[in-house]
């Protein structure tokens, strides 16, 4: 027999909790749905928080320990928040062939910071991605969301340079 | 509904557009979009003519580095114009050009044999209708397979059809699709699930990703004739995040064709239904793997788990479940309509069909190609792809991804066909074919990829999970000049072992890159080892 149990109040009073309320309604608050409940946290906060966490798991009904294991299974999930740019080097074989190492070692030289590294001031985060499928544009690099192809380091560089 | 009345509504379709005499096609794929498609359509649509001339935004044509394309289709079937690199100033001399002559300086000639040698079967709509539209994909004999098949065919006419064709599994690992699908149509069950694998993790790999973009109605119709054929009515599309734009095409197609009764419940007035809904991935490799890629749609950790019981038997929460990739269930429209025993006629032997390749590296014409199977390789590098630019010599070949291998250039003749590629220690993969100069390394090459298979390894098995991590140290070790001959041999030792032990095709295949590299040039290796155990 089971039991409803009541869905706890969400954490605060931001709005962006009615985002990941609306996911979790849409899956009937189905715990197979843990995936779909964490994307929307991430695409509603830009990462996923121990309170977000703990609030989705007892929204699902799901012991916490699960929902972490799913979190930090999957490459995609960022558990610290992002810096204000955030700039995605592809690392596909294609992207390797053309150079994306170049743009790494670059972006490193020039800021300091690795793969998955965010600055110090949270103005740039460096991430790589497995492959965008933009092979035919190497290299290729996703800087706020925006792809961009055939990139060197210092026209990469320049651009980065001038964000705000 | 059925055949004539599909057939009707399709008429009227083409009707409503008759007064339509070019369309200009803007390609609207991700690819062509990041090099600034979207700013050419508008210009076009603010420059052309209005009342004869249409503009559209279409799926990918194939040249990705000659983009943003755009094609000047005449629609009384004459060649379309196609140009290149255009920007959003062209959009004037392009619009002026419709009707009288074409604009030289950005045309790409209509014989180049870029396109001239391939033969569209999966690709047929993509470049021509707007995915967005589901009008449009009906204008060109959508949804005809599935109305046929669930008007006028038993599901066992539709699996003797598909089973005729020869069509084998597009996903990698060449499973014959007919027969897959009889044995899930055999499980005695309430409830079965079919799923489309949209995981397209191979780095260097785009198919699944344009035609998604470019054709969605193609797959989900493919999708529903499967269903149909075993006995399901639940359907899922496990597509990979990273791919957002596939994602609202798929989005909007699936919405569509639910309203008009295409999808859900009793289709098309027939006593079948079938629902399909979207499962995102969240950047884990090893989830193309099918039951990992099972676990991720339960809402689990994307982990493998052993086989048998085969998904067939026990899939999705313990049910029968039909497991294809995009590529195969786009095939399957075009066997349903013409037949299986016409698809059977394309290909060689024991490789029915076309493949969709991507072609990427340092290889002039970069995009994506459909060939009839065994095409010769190097008429795919040479012919298709116009060889290597800047005057180098061409090295090898990467086909298959992380499980796949390199061929040299003493096997570009070979016909490629998924037996052919097998013999030579590397496999057709999903069809991401990456083309490598003279300048690569190919320990460095190997040691790429075994970092790959490290970092996605999921940790469940040892052999994997331990031994990719010493492959890679060993691999990193000689790329440095400071291996030593028992460094080599403990390779070779680990790569048997891996293959061996492993859960699943990941740790099975990491070693595919080394022992293919290791086979076809192990002067390479050698030399790296000559500095210190001369």
């Amino acid at each position: 027999m089971s039991v409803t149990r009541p869905k706890p109040p969400a954490p605060s009073t931001d709005k962006r909790w009615n985002l990941v309320n609306a996911a979790m309604r849409r899956n009937g608050y189905a715990d197979h749905a843990l995936i779909e409940a964490l994307h929307s946290v991430q695409e509603a906060f830009g990462y996923l928080d121990e309170t977000a966490l703990i609030y989705v798991a007892e929204s699902l009904d799901l012991p916490l320990s699960k929902v972490f294991g799913v979190a930090t299974f999957y490459h995609l999930f960022m558990l610290k928040p992002k810096g204000r740019h955030a700039c995605v080097v592809c690392t596909g074989t294609a992207c390797y062939i053309k150079g994306a190492g170049g743009l790494i070692e670059g972006i490193e030289g020039r800021y300091g910071i690795q793969p998955g590294e965010t600055t110090d001031d949270n103005a740039l985060s460096l991430l790589s991605a497995r492959c965008v499928g933009a092979c035919g544009l190497a290299p290729a690099v996703v800087l706020n969301g925006d792809m961009l192809g055939k990139q060197t380091s210092e026209d990469l560089l320049t651009r980065l340079g001038g964000l705000d | 509904m059925n055949l004539d009345e599909l057939n009707e509504m399709a008429e009227e379709v083409r009707a409503a557009d008759a007064g339509v005499a070019h369309e200009v096609r803007v390609c609207m794929a991700a690819s062509c979009q990041s090099s600034g498609a979207g700013p050419v359509l508008d210009g076009l649509r603010e420059a052309a003519p209005g009342g004869t001339c249409r503009v559209k935004g279409v799926g990918c044509m194939g040249l990705c580095s000659a983009g943003p394309l755009v094609a000047v289709a005449p629609m009384d079937g004459g060649e379309p114009v196609l140009y290149r690199d255009v920007k959003a100033e062209d959009a004037q001399a392009i619009a002026a050009s419709i009707g009288a002559a074409p604009v030289e300086r950005l045309r790409l000639p209509n014989d180049l044999p870029f396109f001239s040698h391939q033969q569209k079967i999966v690709l047929e709509n993509s470049g021509v209708i707007d995915p967005n539209s589901f009008k449009g994909y009906i204008a060109v004999g959508g949804y005809s397979a599935m109305v046929q098949a669930l008007t006028e065919m038993s599901p066992a006419d539709v699996l003797a059809e598909v089973t005729a064709s020869g069509l084998r599994g597009r996903g990698g690992g060449g499973y014959p699709t007919g027969l897959k699908w009889s044995t899930v149509a055999k499980m005695p069950a309430d409830q079965k699930f079919v799923i489309c694998n949209a995981d397209e993790g191979d780095p260097g790999a785009f198919m699944d990703r344009a035609i998604l973009e470019s054709d969605p109605h193609r797959v989900i119709e493919g999708m529903a004739i499967a269903a149909y054929a075993v006995g399901a009515n639940r359907g899922y599309v496990y597509v990979r995040a990273e791919y957002p734009l596939a994602v609202e095409r798929l989005k909007t197609a699936i919405r569509k064709a639910k309203r008009s009764g295409f999808l859900g419940a009793h289709i098309c007035d027939t006593q079948f239904s079938f629902e399909v809904e979207i499962r995102l991935g969240a950047g884990a490799f090893v989830c193309g793997e099918e039951t990992a890629l099972m676990a991720s749609i339960e809402g689990l950790r994307g982990q493998p788990r052993p086989r048998p019981p085969y998904p067939a038997e026990s899939g999705l929460w313990g049910y029968p479940t039909l497991i294809n990739n995009v590529e195969t269930f786009a095939n399957i429209a075009p066997i349903v309509v013409k037949g299986g025993d016409w698809f059977a006629g394309i290909g060689t032997e024991h490789s029915k069909g076309t493949k969709v390749f991507a072609l990427a590296g340092t290889i002039r014409n970069t995009g994506l190609i459909e060939v009839p199977m065994g095409t010769r390789l190097r008429d795919i590098i040479e012919v298709i792809g116009g060889g290597i630019p800047n005057g180098r010599a061409f090295k090898a070949v990467q086909t298959g991804g992380p499980s796949g291998g390199c061929l040299p250039a003493a096997h570009l003749d070979i016909p490629v066909d998924y037996d052919s590629l097998r013999a030579l220690g590397t496999i057709m993969g999903s069809g991401g074919m990456i083309v490598m100069d003279e300048t690569s390394s190919m320990v460095d090459v190997a040691r790429y990829f075994m970092e790959f298979c490290m970092t996605e390894s999921c940790g469940k098995c040892i052999p994997c999970r331990a031994g990719t991590q010493q492959m890679h140290d060993l691999l990193k070790t000689i790329a440095k000049g400071q291996g030593t001959r028992a460094d080599l041999a403990l390779l070779e030792d680990l790569c048997e072992v891996v293959q061996a032990t492993s859960l699943c095709g990941l740790g099975q295949t990491a070693p595919n890159p080394v022992l293919s590299t290791l086979r076809h040039f192990r002067s390479e290796y050698e030399e790296k080892l000559a500095a210190t155990s001369a």
